[in-house]
């Protein structure tokens, strides 16, 4: 073998290059594993979902209850649509501390017009959408427009519409049985087999797959993953990397009017109190499902898993007995878990 | 002398009281490999950028198969054939090698799935990256789905390469291709640009690295504070004669 300067530059460069270039130590089992996860980034909360089913169900018998677990689907719709939006965030190296807030504030917006203006349900739910969307705007041009950091854009906006919110509400809830009935439709459920599916849970899935679809077939989708893996890579590709971003930020705020829908049919109201950890459950789910952080890696339905997999604990360790702080603790451990595995994942990078 | 196929003239770009061109020609021939050398501040980037569209020129005109042309964005100069491969090299390590060859111009499927779902044709991509690879005779590239993080520094170069030589380019600029590389690799990067060229490709090649251009130039454009100090091939002047050139000790007429 020769003594050439870049063989040693080698020895940090992965398992198949390796392998090309007849230089490798056999890949070790854990190697093997790493490099499986990287390619699906969905694989390890999938495993981790499963194995905590299986544990909380050899701990309590009414935990894999058909009962049980739609209750937790049903718990888990209003998180879970809101991880859409925030994966679509987190994939282009942002985050949005907002997303509560926006959705609280739309549906606010639809209860005001109904009740106090007589809106009927249609029009109702037509300006909360408006009303994601426009906050999605105002997110989306402070982050592109004025180069500001999303963590601060969104930080900032998280309070501006928790105010409004409060101000438009006068801090006052609106009952379900006071709003036209396509506000709160999202509850109704429908049985299958025992189970009870809310129209909401419905939706939240119709949302992942129509937003997957465009992840994963269109150039749009294929974009968001450009930007968010290299913005500067991907401006000089041609992409418009700011039209990227804003489009992003939109389509987020639509999706969290319709998780506000969700939430609405959840609660039978429209509430400024409902949802209020919204905001970081969200990021939660979205990195507990595999997605990173620093963005352009991961898979929108690692999100769903991502949030199963705080309602799977939140539901298990309270059946087991334990009391509710153990399970927020529980999910900050899962959390710190989550990155962890990321960052070891991303090692694999040349 | 036939018309070039890309060709600068006097070009004047400015940074405040920084002249980083003032007034530089510049004349690029079908098959031939042009390289640009100089020393740091000399203008070789300022040049490449204003060709690339990544700067517009404050004077002077480019022109392309001696057509004018005004450039506002790299899209603009993509459009009209010159294809940058960057320093970076502009990759997304995440994404494939078709990703990568297709990013900002991916192609749709026929009829119904590409128009109104706007779906992406992804084996009709990746047939076509593969052709691409074989068509530059690229060996380095196995397959086309793999991550471009998973590459080795000169695979990496080699789809960057792929990438600009593809789409009906006209011109292909490589920026100090060869900066992060190690030994072996650099040759591969130098065979690519022998490939190229031998293909019909017009290559223009800022490097630093003087063995390298002179071992595959043509023909030398020496840049030296701003302008062009001269033009020399390989065969009448030796490197140690072009450094002079480029740090001032020696004038060509």
């Amino acid at each position: 073998m020769t003594s050439e300067p870049e063989d040693t530059a080698l020895v940090d460069h992965p398992l198949d290059v390796l392998t090309e270039a007849g230089l490798t130590r056999p890949p070790t089992p854990l190697d093997r594993v790493r490099t499986v996860l990287h390619r699906y980034p969905a694989l390890s909360p999938a495993v981790v979902l499963i194995i905590s089913m299986i544990v909380f169900g050899l701990l309590n018998d009414r935990f894999l209850s058909t009962a049980n677990l739609s209750l937790v689907v049903q718990q888990v719709a209003v998180i879970g649509a809101l991880a859409i939006g925030q994966t679509l965030i987190v994939l282009t190296a942002g985050i949005d501390l907002s997303v509560g807030a926006a959705m609280i504030l739309s549906t606010l917006v639809a209860a005001g017009v109904a009740t106090d203006h007589g809106w009927p349900g249609p029009l109702a739910l037509f300006a909360a959408l408006v009303i994601g969307v426009a906050t999605g705007v105002i997110n989306g041009v402070l982050v592109t427009r004025l180069n500001l950091p999303p963590f601060i854009v969104t930080l900032g906006t998280l309070n501006v519409f928790t105010a409004v919110a409060l101000l438009y509400s006068d801090a006052a809830t609106t009952r379900g049985v006071d709003m036209p009935d396509l506000l709160t439709w999202t509850g109704n459920s429908f049985d299958v087999a025992g189970a009870q599916i809310t129209y909401g849970v419905v939706l939240m899935i119709l949302l992942y797959v129509a937003v997957a679809f465009a992840l994963s077939q269109t150039s749009w989708g294929r974009h968001v993953y450009a930007v968010g893996d290299d913005a500067e890579s991907a401006r000089l590709s041609g992409i418009h990397v700011t039209r990227v971003i804003l489009s992003v930020y939109v389509t987020a705020g639509a999706l969290f009017a319709a998780a506000g829908w969700i939430l609405m049919g959840r609660v039978n109201a429209a509430s400024p109190n409902a949802g209020v950890d919204a905001n970081l459950d969200s990021i939660t789910a979205v990195v507990i499902g595999g997605t990173s952080l620093f963005g352009g890696r991961g898979a929108l339905w690692g999100s769903l898993i991502g949030a199963l997999i705080v309602g799977v604990f939140r539901n298990g360790l309270s059946l087991a007995g334990l009391d509710v702080l153990y399970q927020t603790l529980a999910v900050g451990v899962l959390v710190i878990i989550a990155v962890s595995v990321d960052q070891w994942i991303r090692k694999v990078r040349a | 002398m036939s018309t070039p196929i890309l060709e600068a003239r006097g070009l004047v770009k400015t940074f405040g009281h920084v002249v980083g061109l003032a007034g530089v020609d510049l004349e690029l021939h079908a098959g031939e490999v042009l390289a640009i050398i100089g020393d740091n501040g000399a203008g070789k980037s300022t040049l490449i950028k204003c060709l690339s569209g990544a700067y517009t020129p404050d004077a002077g005109q480019i022109l392309i198969e001696g057509q004018p042309v005004e450039f506002d964005r790299p899209d603009d100069a993509r459009r009209a054939g010159i294809e940058t491969v960057y320093q970076t090299l502009a990759v997304s390590p995440a994404l494939d090698i078709a990703s990568n060859l297709f990013l900002g111009r991916e192609q749709r499927l026929p009829g119904v799935r590409g128009s109104v779902l706007r779906m992406l044709d992804k084996k009709g991509m990746r047939d076509r990256a593969r052709q691409q690879v074989e068509d530059l005779g690229i060996t380095t590239l196995q397959s086309m789905t793999q991550a471009v993080e998973n590459l080795s520094g000169g695979q990496r170069q080699a789809v960057a390469v792929a990438r600009a030589a593809a789409f009906g380019s006209k011109v292909v600029i490589l920026d100090e291709p060869s900066a992060a590389l190690g030994v072996r690799e650099s040759a591969q990067v130098l065979q690519l640009v022998r490939d190229l060229r031998d293909q019909g490709m017009p290559v223009i090649l800022i490097s630093h690295d003087m063995p390298q251009v002179f071992e595959v130039a043509d023909r030398i454009q020496v840049q030296r504070l701003g302008r062009r100090a001269a033009v020399i091939t390989p065969k009448t002047h030796t490197p140690q004669e072009a450094v002079a050139i480029m740090t001032g000790a020696m004038v060509v007429a």
